[in-house]
């Protein structure tokens, strides 16, 4: 599965997800509960990579399987794979930005 | 066909505390606009005030129904519950502030952003509520995003 995204954003607050991220954004979060996946159906989140070793249970393998939403997974804390990605170049997005 | 009357109507029943189902009619409303062939980004911005009034419904109220109607021009999200109301309506409206559970906050809502989103979303927004419920009305003018 390829998917493109131009900026990221992380929280395990799904309400601040849907009032800030824009679109071909990827999420990362340490919550695994299937909201998570409607919160990236709704703002056409189109990844999401769980942190802190968190795996997604099949249900939601599943749901994103149907709705083309790809799933990654990283041992690192939510901080450290932020920086990571971050120092790499993908940027974050302010509301109100763009 | 001559589409000059052409309305889209569906309604949905919103069951109070089932996280689980939470988001089905909104998944359901994204689908009908997107096969409707309205602009993404205001599928987006609709699916995405949808929901919030879906996650309000879930966790606070008694219950509801949350109503898509689509014309030419508007589509329009109708949210309406069977209480116990929102005592002070101003003070819900504020960026963080929530009387959700511990429990709710958990699962990754209960910020305090649901009713600002839905009105930053929506081209027209109104609320009213009374102890015998609330009743959200929102607006999205079809073709602002390409023109």
């Amino acid at each position: 599965m390829e998917r493109e995204v131009f900026f990221a954003c992380g929280s395990d607050l799904m309400s601040d997800v849907l009032a800030y991220v824009g679109q071909q954004t990827l999420l990362l979060t340490g919550l695994t509960n299937a909201q998570v996946l409607r919160t990236a159906e709704m703002t056409d989140v189109s990844a999401i990579v769980f942190v802190r070793g968190k795996k997604p249970g099949e249900e939601l393998r599943s749901m994103a399987r149907a709705l083309g939403i790809a799933l990654m997974s990283t041992g690192l804390t939510m901080y450290e794979a932020c920086g990571t990605l971050y120092m790499q170049g993908l940027p974050g997005r302010m509301p109100g930005h763009g | 066909m001559d589409d000059r009357f052409f309305v889209h109507r569906e309604e949905y029943p919103i069951t109070a505390g089932d996280f689980s189902a939470a988001g089905d009619a909104s998944a359901r409303i994204k689908y009908v606009l997107r096969k409707l062939g309205i602009d993404s980004a205001l599928v987006r911005r609709a699916a995405i005030a949808a929901y919030e009034s879906e996650i309000n419904m879930v966790i606070h109220s008694a219950g509801g129904t949350l109503t898509l109607t689509v014309d030419r021009d508007t589509i329009r999200l109708l949210a309406r519950d069977r209480g116990p109301g929102i005592p002070d309506i101003d003070l819900a409206m504020q960026e963080g502030y929530s009387t959700a559970t511990e429990a709710i906050r958990e699962l990754g809502f209960g910020a305090g952003m649901g009713l600002p989103n839905m009105r930053r979303c929506s081209d027209r927004f109104t609320i009213r509520s009374s102890p015998g419920g609330t009743v959200i009305d929102m607006e999205f003018t079809i073709g602002k995003e390409s023109g």
